[in-house]
């Protein structure tokens, strides 16, 4: 596959990743950064471990982080280039994406070993 | 000066390098540089989710030790932090999509502010059910 | 200490002869402060009776020839359409268009954007190349049809957006806004059937794909011509075309 063909569909995703991000991320790190560390709320842990374990969630929470990981990735690739002006540019992009594929691997076992 | 007269790039034009910093001459550069550190905070909460569902999927116990871990102040800190960046994403990207996007239906242009409301609408119907979700 | 009386105001200039000088330096002139005196006329002051070896670009001096673009106190301007007066008390610091190779004072060597216009095939293209043109017939199309495209016509090909985009300075190569507005223009023309073509040039690594949505194009464009919308709206089409590319066997593409 072409250089020319990926560049559109990476964009894509970084696309989708982005909307999703600026949709669920503002309500997920207040419920789970700071309302149940700091006891605001107490989830149960039965209802939670049902949530985690459903297939319909295991398929939204994949497709959620694989795409916030690819919108990173992406945008911070691009951070790299025009704020530190970096010339290697792909060493960068292969860390960079390397990196987001890492963690979609991490997530999709860790989803799979709470199903 | 060649004797030809020639262009004047025959003459040693004057290439001036752009320092690492261009991006605090403006104010909007400086928004834009932040906007784009966002994509920090946003894997950062990435991997806190994951260390979350594992935790979960492992046992009542490993959930406990991870919420009393993500008391300590300075993961509360982080958080804090990334609130901070994904609220500067979500309301520029919000922003920007009008810009990047035209919608028509037959001949009429959908107003911006109408594309803004749409988001805004999802942004909140989102938030609402993953309380629900939650807190059932 | 004020920089001017209360009826001049002084210009800092960029100075810059190739010829002597390894970098630019300032020079300072005082030049009247009228209401409706904008900086193109304050360096035309400079010029006819101060200094004569000042050198800058302009032409119609009403903002259609986009002939005048220069940095102002930091900022990407048509000169004829920037007042004195909105700067008051001064200084005014004029240099030349940012981004671009200083060739003498205020002058650049625009060059770049002139070996990039034509690359995006900124004309009417059609499958017959017009061989099937009637002499008394023209192209029809309704004022809904014109009202697709118009805001991207109106680029006077000024340059301030190359010179307001961080992209563009830091990688000459980026085949920069007005060019990709240009081309959108070309590919929304209901007239046009070039868009496979344009899409391949912008299609590149140094087209659409460079620029990371700063938004400054927009904002320092004098005509409104919004080339951020056209570059973000340029990327999903190239997107969707990529994706059919995909699903659709070669004929039907």
């Amino acid at each position: 596959m072409t250089r020319r063909r990926i560049t559109p569909l990476v964009w894509l995703m970084f696309s989708g990743g982005g909307v999703v991000a600026a949709v669920f991320l503002p309500i997920l790190i207040l419920v789970f950064g700071l309302a149940a560390p700091l006891g605001w709320i107490d989830p149960s842990y039965a209802h939670l471990r049902a949530v985690v374990g459903n297939p319909v969630t295991f398929v939204v929470l994949l497709g959620l982080f694989v795409l916030m990981l690819v919108h990173s990735a992406h945008r911070f690739r691009y951070t790299l280039y025009d704020g530190l002006q970096i010339k290697r540019r792909r060493t960068v992009a292969v860390l960079c994406y390397g990196a987001a594929v890492v963690g979609s691997v991490a997530a999709v076992l860790v989803l799979v070993s709470a199903l | 000066m060649s004797p030809s007269g020639g262009t004047p790039t025959d003459l040693r034009p004057y290439r001036p390098r752009i320092s690492t910093w261009w991006w605090t001459r403006k104010r909007s550069y400086i928004v834009f540089v932040l906007r784009e550190l966002s994509s920090v905070f946003i894997a950062w909460f990435v991997v806190f989710l994951v260390l979350l569902v594992y935790a979960i999927g492992q046992s009542e116990a490993a959930y406990r030790t991870f919420l009393d871990w993500a008391s300590s102040p300075w993961v509360i800190a982080l958080n804090v932090l990334s609130l901070v960046f994904v609220l500067l994403h979500t309301v520029t990207w919000f922003a920007l999509t009008p810009q990047a996007m035209e919608v028509r239906i037959d001949d009429w242009k959908v107003p911006g502010f109408h594309i803004l409301a749409g988001q805004y609408t999802g942004l909140v119907v989102v938030s609402l059910f993953v309380l629900w979700l939650v807190t059932l | 200490m004020t920089s001017s009386t209360a009826d001049t105001i002084r210009l800092r200039v960029s100075r810059y002869r190739p010829e002597t000088d390894s970098a630019p330096h300032f020079d300072e002139y005082d030049v009247p402060l009228r209401k409706e005196w904008t900086v193109l006329d304050g360096l035309n002051h400079v010029k006819n009776e101060v200094d004569t070896t000042l050198s800058f670009r302009w032409s119609c001096r009403m903002g259609i020839c986009g002939s005048c673009g220069m940095t102002v106190d930091g900022e990407p301007k048509l000169t004829c359409g920037t007042f004195l007066s909105d700067y008051a008390p001064g200084p005014v610091t004029v240099e030349p268009l940012a981004n671009f190779p200083v060739a003498r004072d205020l002058v650049v060597d625009i060059t770049d954007f002139l070996q990039k216009l034509p690359r995006v095939s900124p004309w009417i293209i059609r499958p017959d190349e017009h061989r099937n043109v009637e002499p008394e017939v023209e192209y029809l199309q309704t004022p809904g049809q014109l009202d697709v495209y118009r805001q991207f016509s109106m680029c006077i090909n000024c340059m301030l957006c190359y010179s307001a985009c961080p992209v563009y300075g830091l990688d000459p190569e980026f085949i920069g806004p007005a060019a990709i507005a240009l081309a959108e223009r070309y590919d929304l023309d209901s007239r046009d059937h070039g868009t496979s073509q344009r899409i391949d040039v912008l299609g590149a690594h140094d087209g659409v794909w460079a620029c990371t949505f700063v938004g400054e194009c927009t904002k320092v464009c004098p005509k409104h011509v919004d080339p951020a919308s056209a570059i973000q709206r340029y990327k999903l089409k190239t997107a969707l075309h990529t994706v059919k590319a995909f699903l659709l066997p070669r004929g039907a593409r």
